[in-house]
């Protein structure tokens, strides 16, 4: 029973880091119909927000919490400007915005590289986040995949509330309902694009900060997360982050189960056969707009 | 969600009469045809043939791809995948036929875990079973996953980002399942290729002729596809997907012969690519091989016959030329060829007197 529990408390903190990356990564789907490929490399440059700040700041409780804001930010920064240099000419285009991000991407993990190093780096994690919760002597939880977890449910919760309650929230479903309705209702649809870039590659830029906590930074950390962020968006629907929240924790839960009972290779392939028979019944994903469109 | 339908890049309609990237696909063909078999293996070393053999592969996926994404529009970063399952096909054979009648392959006997041959190795021991499922075997999985995926409308990124997926989870399996796969080291060290002794020079020359016979093989299927009604209906699936619904026909089925058509060429490619380079292992397979095979489509033209040949040629041989003396550089140029050539240049080097002529698409 232990076991069980225990393997469900992983697949859960898989599933919170899962929904952290492809939180931002649906935000922007669902905004422009585009797949980011750079998103992967946003989450780098979150994590090594926190390396530099390490060699600045000594204290690692402190500079964790100082790198979440600055992550978002610089993430953020880079997302606006690669929606304002590249994505913004490419609207009409969602394959190749999608080639054209991969050379991005490509091109950031290759300048990570010669700034910091091709050798992956480590950073200290704050001591409050080392130890463990004893539940019972069988059944430990580990702080840092608790406190991942926390930043996961806290970043759902605060987007949810920008997404309901604010008039930033109200323009951007409005676009994504109906772009060309949103535009001529007076909804500067460029800026708001703009917005939820900024939002979204932000995300994962907070994604990076808590990575840091799992394993080492490299250039191509990115790329080893990016995939299942992906299925998780096509998996869960545009439009609705609930679809994503599920879909998360459902992969996760699912890969920790069939890793626990076969091997990791073999869970992939399985975690794949389960996503295209998924899409058999929902091919749009989970939760989807109802729109008239027919694209 | 509105603006999905992609915008259709400047491709040359399907009229027979049409000019391509030379002087019409006639004279292309038959000049490439010259270069291929006349020019090239006078004027190379043994050394720059055998590279070029390597190339030549490539741009036999190349061919696949811009027949399922420049025509079809089907954005597949998954041809690794039939490249892959082409070139193990292959590989097994080989290395059984080394090992002889009722042995087993040199590596298994080197990681010491298995007993006996397991049972999904034993019928590629015969070539009559393993030349043709190079070929079958990546067909047969495009077929599953295409019929599954198109039939229930599953498109554009959707499509991409699965076909994405399936080359992550095969390159995981198979480093996974070291004692029957060969893991991360793949199979290599082949001596022998179909009896003929693999370090022979003449016999590495050998192998390039097939190479490039076949690449001009699969130039005249696409070439046949392309000009028929076939191809006129891939186009037209392409540029209004629901349109080609109302008039009667059934798109997943357009879109399902692109795809299986261009994981045959692809597993056709790996299949040579095995005796020509001597190695197939997961690092040629996964995310990243599969999505660089698309960049030599797109420099060279990806709606034209001859533009993904000559474009995944000639990316190949630059990232053999650079790659090793500044690899740093190599991996910004080709960051920047996606970026430019992609963005700026949708149509590629065959449409770069167009673009002049008329600027803005």
């Amino acid at each position: 029973m232990t076991v069980i529990v225990s393997q469900l408390f992983t697949g859960v903190s898989i599933g919170a880091v899962l929904l952290l990356i492809a939180l931002g990564l649906s935000l922007t789907f669902g905004q422009m119909g585009v797949i980011n490929m750079a998103h992967g490399e946003f989450i780098m440059a979150g994590a090594y927000t926190v390396y530099v700040l390490q060699k600045v700041i000594t204290g690692a409780g402190w500079s964790l919490l100082i790198a979440l804001p600055i992550a978002f930010a610089v993430a953020g920064a880079m997302g606006v400007l690669l929606e304002f240099l590249l994505i913004r000419r490419l609207y009409a285009r969602p394959l190749d915005t999608l080639l054209v991000t991969w050379g991005v991407s490509l091109i950031l993990q290759q300048a990570a590289r010669d700034i910091f190093g091709a050798p992956n780096v480590q950073t200290k994690a704050p001591d409050a986040l080392t130890g463990n919760v004893r539940i019972t002597d069988d059944l430990v939880l580990s702080n840092n995949r608790l406190f991942i977890l926390g930043l996961a449910g806290l970043a759902v919760v605060a987007l949810t509330l920008v997404l309901r309650f604010t008039s930033l929230g109200r323009r951007i479903r409005a676009v994504v309902q109906n772009r060309d309705l949103a535009a001529v209702s007076g909804i500067p649809t460029g800026r708001v694009d703009r917005l939820t870039f900024f939002i979204g590659s932000g995300l994962a830029g907070v994604a990076g900060v808590a990575l840091t906590l799992l394993g080492p930074i490299g250039p191509t950390m990115g790329t080893n997360v990016i995939i299942d962020a992906f299925l998780v968006v096509v998996a869960g629907g545009i439009g609705h982050l609930k679809g994503s929240v599920i879909v998360a924790f459902a992969l996760g839960t699912l890969q920790s189960l069939i890793e626990y009972s076969t091997t990791v290779s073999v869970a992939k392939v399985l975690v794949f056969v389960a996503i295209v028979a998924f899409l058999q019944w929902r091919p749009q994903g989970l939760f989807t707009l109802r729109t008239r469109s027919m694209a | 969600m509105t603006s999905t339908v992609e915008r259709p890049v400047s491709a040359p309609p399907v009229a027979p009469r049409r000019r391509f990237v030379l002087r019409g696909p006639g004279v292309g063909l038959a000049v490439g045809a010259v270069v291929l078999f006349a020019v090239a293996p006078v004027a190379l070393s043994d050394f720059r043939l055998s590279l070029l053999a390597k190339y030549l592969c490539i741009a036999m996926v190349a061919v696949g791809i811009g027949l399922a994404w420049g025509r079809g529009g089907l954005l597949t970063l998954g041809q690794g995948v039939f490249f892959g399952l082409g070139g193990y096909a292959m590989a097994m054979h080989m290395k059984l036929a080394d090992a002889g009648p009722g042995q087993m392959p040199d590596f298994m006997l080197l990681y010491g875990q298995l007993d006996a041959l397991p049972w999904w190795w034993a019928p590629f021991r015969s070539p009559y079973f393993a030349l043709p499922a190079t070929v079958l075997l990546p067909m047969l999985v495009a077929f599953l996953l295409g019929s599954l995926v198109f039939r229930r409308r599953v498109r554009g990124a959707y499509f991409a980002i699965l076909s994405q997926a399936l080359a992550a989870a095969l390159a995981i399996f198979l480093i996974g399942q070291q004692g029957t796969t060969g893991g991360t080291n793949g199979l290599t060290d082949f001596q022998g290729f179909f009896g003929y002794d693999l370090d022979d020079p003449v016999n590495q020359r050998m192998v390039y002729f097939i190479v490039a016979a076949s690449l001009l093989a699969l130039l005249l299927i696409a070439r046949q596809l392309i000009r028929s009604r076939y191809g006129e209906l891939l186009v037209a699936v392409r540029d209004s997907e629901e349109r080609v619904r109302f008039l009667g026909y059934n798109p997943a089925n357009v879109k399902l012969v692109a795809y299986v058509v261009a994981a045959g060429m692809a597993g056709l490619a790996g299949a040579l690519f095995v005796p020509a380079v001597g190695i197939i292992n997961p690092a040629l397979i996964g995310i990243v091989p599969s999505i660089e095979f698309v960049i030599g489509v797109a420099v060279g033209g990806r709606a034209t016959l001859l533009g993904p040949v000559i474009g995944a040629v000639a990316v190949a041989w630059a990232r053999t030329t650079l790659s090793e003396e500044f690899p740093a550089a190599w991996t910004y140029l080709q960051g920047l060829l996606f970026v430019l050539v992609v963005a700026f240049l949708p149509g590629g080097l065959a449409s770069a007197r167009v673009l002049l002529r008329r600027r803005s698409p």
